[in-house]
């Protein structure tokens, strides 16, 4: 018996420390939808897909760069997760094909777009989003090997026409 | 000797990660108790701090109601933890009783949030429905001070 309830033990102490480290430091997430291609990529199943590594410092201070690919909770349905990439943060003021005005970003949200522009559900569509949503940043594909190597983080040229710290008046 | 020295430090450090994964863990999953400190939900709570439990699950399983008081973050600011009230869930209407005024539909997946104190409250009347992806937790008792020790309701 004592085996047992040693080895039951050991297991939970194992799980509560990997929660917390899942929770507070890194994490792995399987990839799904297409709305990242091609900088991600998605199977047909929960079997197939790109893992990510998510790196969850940002997440607590918010220091999440323009430019970086970020695992953030769904607005409008809380239950599910989004992967984009963060274009603008507060203050800024972008520019938002099909629309003639300027979009500025207002305190304490952000826009965020997904990199398959034609299928993505993103600001585009619901506007900026608060920035509490944003969870964790996307530094590398670890699987399949083929496509392992890091997510950059790229900013799409013309799109921000102010900063949030230096606006253009 | 120092064989064993380096031992007994790395089995308390062992015991102190241990420590510190539990309270994470726990804090953020089950139970965190956290103070509400200003004059937003007079005269629930007091301004100078009330310590308030908090619990986790009701927002985890989707079973927050209308007159619950909750912990969120803060769309306007992503480093501030509010505590209002739901007053409305996603397809309610809302009557905004503001210098805007106007009715609101509350979008699907958010809330309406509102302090108690309707006078000195910055809330969804100002920053517009919350996505239910920022509730943290659901305050259910409070602590200190000690003559309002008991349930929140």
């Amino acid at each position: 018996m004592g085996w047992a309830l040693l080895l039951a033990k050991r297991a939970a102490i194992g799980a509560m420390i990997g929660i917390a480290v899942s929770d507070e430091l890194v994490s792995l997430a399987r990839m799904q939808g297409s709305s990242m291609e091609p900088t991600l990529v998605a199977g047909k199943s929960l079997m197939e897909g790109d893992v990510l590594l998510l790196d969850k410092f940002p997440g607590h201070d918010f220091g999440f760069s323009r430019g970086d690919v970020v695992v953030l909770r769904s607005p409008h349905e809380p239950q599910y997760w989004m992967v984009k990439r963060l274009i603008a943060v507060e203050g800024d003021m972008l520019r938002v094909p099909g629309k003639r005005e300027l979009v500025q970003v207002p305190k304490g949200r952000c826009w965020v777009e997904g990199d398959n522009a034609n299928v993505s559900l993103d600001s585009r569509n619901m506007g900026p989003i608060p920035m509490a949503l944003l969870k964790a940043r996307v530094t590398r594909v670890v699987w399949p090997l083929e496509r392992f190597g890091r997510v950059e983080s790229i900013l799409p040229t013309g799109r921000i026409v102010a900063h949030g710290e230096r606006p253009i008046r | 000797m120092l064989w064993k020295s380096l031992s007994d430090v790395a089995g308390r450090g062992a015991a102190i990660v241990q420590c510190v994964c539990f309270m994470d863990v726990f804090s953020n999953h089950v139970l965190q108790i956290q103070q509400c400190i200003g004059p937003s939900m007079l005269p629930t709570f007091n301004i100078r701090g009330d310590i308030l439990v908090t619990e986790r699950l009701s927002v985890k399983l989707g079973k927050i109601r209308v007159g619950d008081v909750v912990m969120a973050r803060s769309p306007s600011d992503p480093r501030m933890v509010v505590c209002k009230r739901i007053l409305g869930l996603e397809g309610d209407t809302i009557t905004v009783v503001s210098d805007k005024g106007g009715s609101a539909k509350i979008p699907k997946g958010h809330v309406w949030l509102q302090g108690d104190n309707f006078h000195k409250s910055r809330d969804s009347r100002e920053y517009g429905p919350v996505p239910s992806a920022l509730l943290q937790g659901r305050v259910f008792y409070r602590i200190w001070p000690p003559q309002g020790w008991g349930f929140v309701g």
